[in-house]
């Protein structure tokens, strides 16, 4: 070792330098294993790769950055989650029904987070290269980053309302819930070009902005610093993910003409798949933001028509088209939130968040915001319900709905150009029929049924009488199956969900914060403050 | 999103956090980027411009006065749309068919 201050200091390396010494120089090719022993997955899906080397991450990322702006990021949004919770952030939100979205997201979307998580972790053992593996790997850690804060944040919600205490338990079983589960699990049980596909580019790149821009900013117009921090936190991460979708596809298609047709396919499926997982989120914003932001209509244009009709646009050059059903999506922009709405309002009494029908002022936005359609359709539907509510008739479905065999949502959409007739498909195969809820949905069916045949669908399972715990006797008088079949899923019956009027939300947040817990609907308790008729000390006081 | 005759150039974006961090980058990629439209939502600043847009290190130290690593950026960013190249001195976002 030379002599200290006999040593000029080593020159600053560059940007590219460091990337290219992480992501070239570290890896090695097996001497004593064969390379098809140890990369097994890699070649049974047809993609085929020549260099491994020509991928290259824009972002240049080292690890030594990594860590030194997610540490950053990381007491930034800690110092914003302590904040919030030392100041009874939880009640600083418009109303009480805002909250109701929460429980959609820790139990729907956290859960997704952590599978991300592992399915990077699969990637990062998986593919041959090392730049992508490092991608892989840092993406890993992004993703249980994620889940991480959001159950963190979230739980501070969880210490007042009801419905976010249960998650991973209720998303495994839930019915509802099996629509993010399985769109995930599908992913994952591909190969790991597939996946990288599916997850980096048609959700990661195409889609999520509309879960992380217009909800987010959403959260914080309603008052929610908490979500809105870790939204922001998350997304910043997904930058970097969308960068990788990008790069991957182009990687993909540069590397052999064979994989144009794959990957092709692969954005079809995934799209649709990720736009029916995702327009749950048009319900979130048209109907449970009490301080909306914008339409998911609206949001649709920016996010899918705007920057997706530049982003194919950018790869026609390789051959790829939009996505075979983005046709429909944009029929359905006027339709999709208010006919989600309208089932999870028929189905409030299996669901784990409460429910209501929207107020005049609510409505009239919505006319506004979809002068073609909510109106004609949408309206005479929730003043129907209204009148049948204050007769004491209030409407409810009894039964539980048809499932859709691959999406699983129930088959609850209206025909793309007619939205007077519901979408129903139907495939046989090998002896048996199955549902499908629309074009999308069966074509990724006929071209992988073995994959879908075997699906586990909720209501199947309640029906077959597989959705019990063990100390349930169906035999016993009185056994309520519904009843019953709630609990299996972790949801209380008559308090996590059903109407949201008269719910132990709504009355502990009117009692808590002297508020209504419907800003659109006055008070439901006294226990409101009453301010439009002072008190003769407060007049005197002024 | 059929292909056009005369070549229209395609929007990319960023989005950035509405915050203090962001307001000199927010100012640099203005005086950059002339074509570059600011749209301001709750918490968020999302920045389109047609075809390419470019984040310098010079105009964001200019703005913010001292020494800046445009990786600081990932601190603050939301959202991007276009192709990423990024060196010591630039942060581009480019359509290539723009």
């Amino acid at each position: 070792m030379a002599a200290e201050g006999n040593v000029k200091p080593a020159k600053k390396l560059s940007l590219k330098e460091n990337y290219a010494l992480l992501t070239r120089g570290l890896g090695w090719e097996p001497s004593y294993e064969k390379h098809e022993e140890i990369f097994r997955n890699i070649s049974f899906e047809g993609i085929k790769i020549h260099d491994w080397e020509k991928w290259e991450d824009p972002f240049r990322l080292t690890m030594d950055a990594y860590w030194k702006y997610q540490g950053e990021k990381e007491r930034k949004l800690y110092a914003i989650v302590d904040a919030f919770q030392q100041n009874n952030g939880q009640f600083n939100v418009t109303d009480a029904r805002y909250v109701q979205a929460l429980k959609i997201f820790i139990n729907g979307i956290t859960e997704l987070e952590y599978d991300s998580h592992r399915g990077f972790n699969m990637l990062a053992r998986e593919f041959p290269g090392v730049g992508p593996r490092i991608a892989a790997q840092m993406q890993s850690l992004d993703e249980l980053r994620h889940a991480t804060t959001q159950i963190h944040t979230i739980s501070q919600y969880a210490k007042y309302f009801t419905g976010m205490n249960e998650f991973p338990y209720q998303f495994d079983r839930a019915w509802y819930l099996s629509i993010p589960k399985s769109f995930f699990e599908d992913a994952v049980t591909s190969g790991p070009f597939e996946f990288i596909v599916a997850i980096s580019f048609a959700f990661e790149y195409v889609l999520t902005n509309l879960a992380f821009m217009p909800w987010m900013s959403g959260a914080a117009f309603n008052g929610d610093m908490a979500t809105v921090s870790f939204g922001f936190s998350a997304q910043s991460d997904e930058a970097r993910h969308m960068t990788l979708g990008i790069e991957v596809i182009k990687f993909l298609l540069e590397q052999d003409p064979a994989n144009v047709p794959l990957v092709q396919k692969w954005i079809d499926k995934w799209f649709w798949r990720g736009y029916r997982l995702l327009s749950l989120l048009a319900t979130m914003m048209d109907y449970m933001l009490p301080k909306r932001v914008m339409a998911w209509n609206e949001a649709w244009e920016i996010y899918y028509e705007q920057n997706g009709g530049a982003l194919f646009a950018d790869l026609a050059r390789y051959g790829i088209k939009p996505p075979k059903r983005a046709p429909e999506t944009i029929a359905e922009k006027g339709h999709v939130a208010h006919q989600m709405w309208s089932v999870f309002y028929a189905n409030r009494d299996a669901v784990g968040f409460q429910m209501w029908l929207p107020s005049n002022e609510e409505m009239d936005w919505m006319s506004e915001k979809y002068p073609d359609t909510f109106d004609k359709y949408y309206r005479p539907r929730y003043e129907y319900w209204r009148e049948m509510e204050k007769a004491g008739t209030p409407f409810k479905n009894t039964t539980l709905p048809q499932l859709c065999q691959v999406c699983q949502w129930p088959c609850l959409f209206t025909e793309p150009d007619d939205p007077t007739t519901l979408s129903l498909r139907e495939t046989e195969y090998k002896g048996e029929t199955f549902h499908m809820c629309s074009d999308g949905c069966k074509d990724i069916f006929d071209d992988t049924p073995e994959k879908f045949v075997h699906a586990w669908l909720p209501v199947h399972q309640i029906y077959q009488g597989n959705c019990f715990l063990p100390d349930v006797d169906p035999t016993a008088p009185g056994f309520n199956p519904m009843y019953e079949a709630l609990r299996y899923m972790g949801i209380k019956p008559g308090v996590d969900g059903g109407d949201f009027k008269g719910s132990a939300d709504a009355t502990n947040w009117e009692k808590w914060t002297s508020r209504p817990a419907n800003i659109h609907e006055g008070a439901y308790t006294d226990a409101v403050r009453d301010t439009s008729n002072p008190s003769d000390a407060a007049r005197k006081a002024i | 999103m059929t292909a056009p005759e005369k070549k229209m150039l395609q929007p990319v974006f960023i989005a950035l956090q509405a915050n203090n961090d962001t307001m000199p980058i927010i100012e640099a990629i203005r005086q950059d980027n002339p074509n570059a439209v600011v749209h301001e939502y709750p918490a968020m600043v999302k920045i389109d411009c047609p075809g390419r847009l470019v984040i310098k290190r010079a105009s964001v130290e200019e703005h913010l006065g001292r020494d800046f690593d445009l990786r600081e950026i990932q601190i603050n960013m939301i959202s991007i749309a276009g192709n990423v190249d990024e060196s010591e001195d630039e942060f581009t976002l480019e359509w290539r068919t723009a």
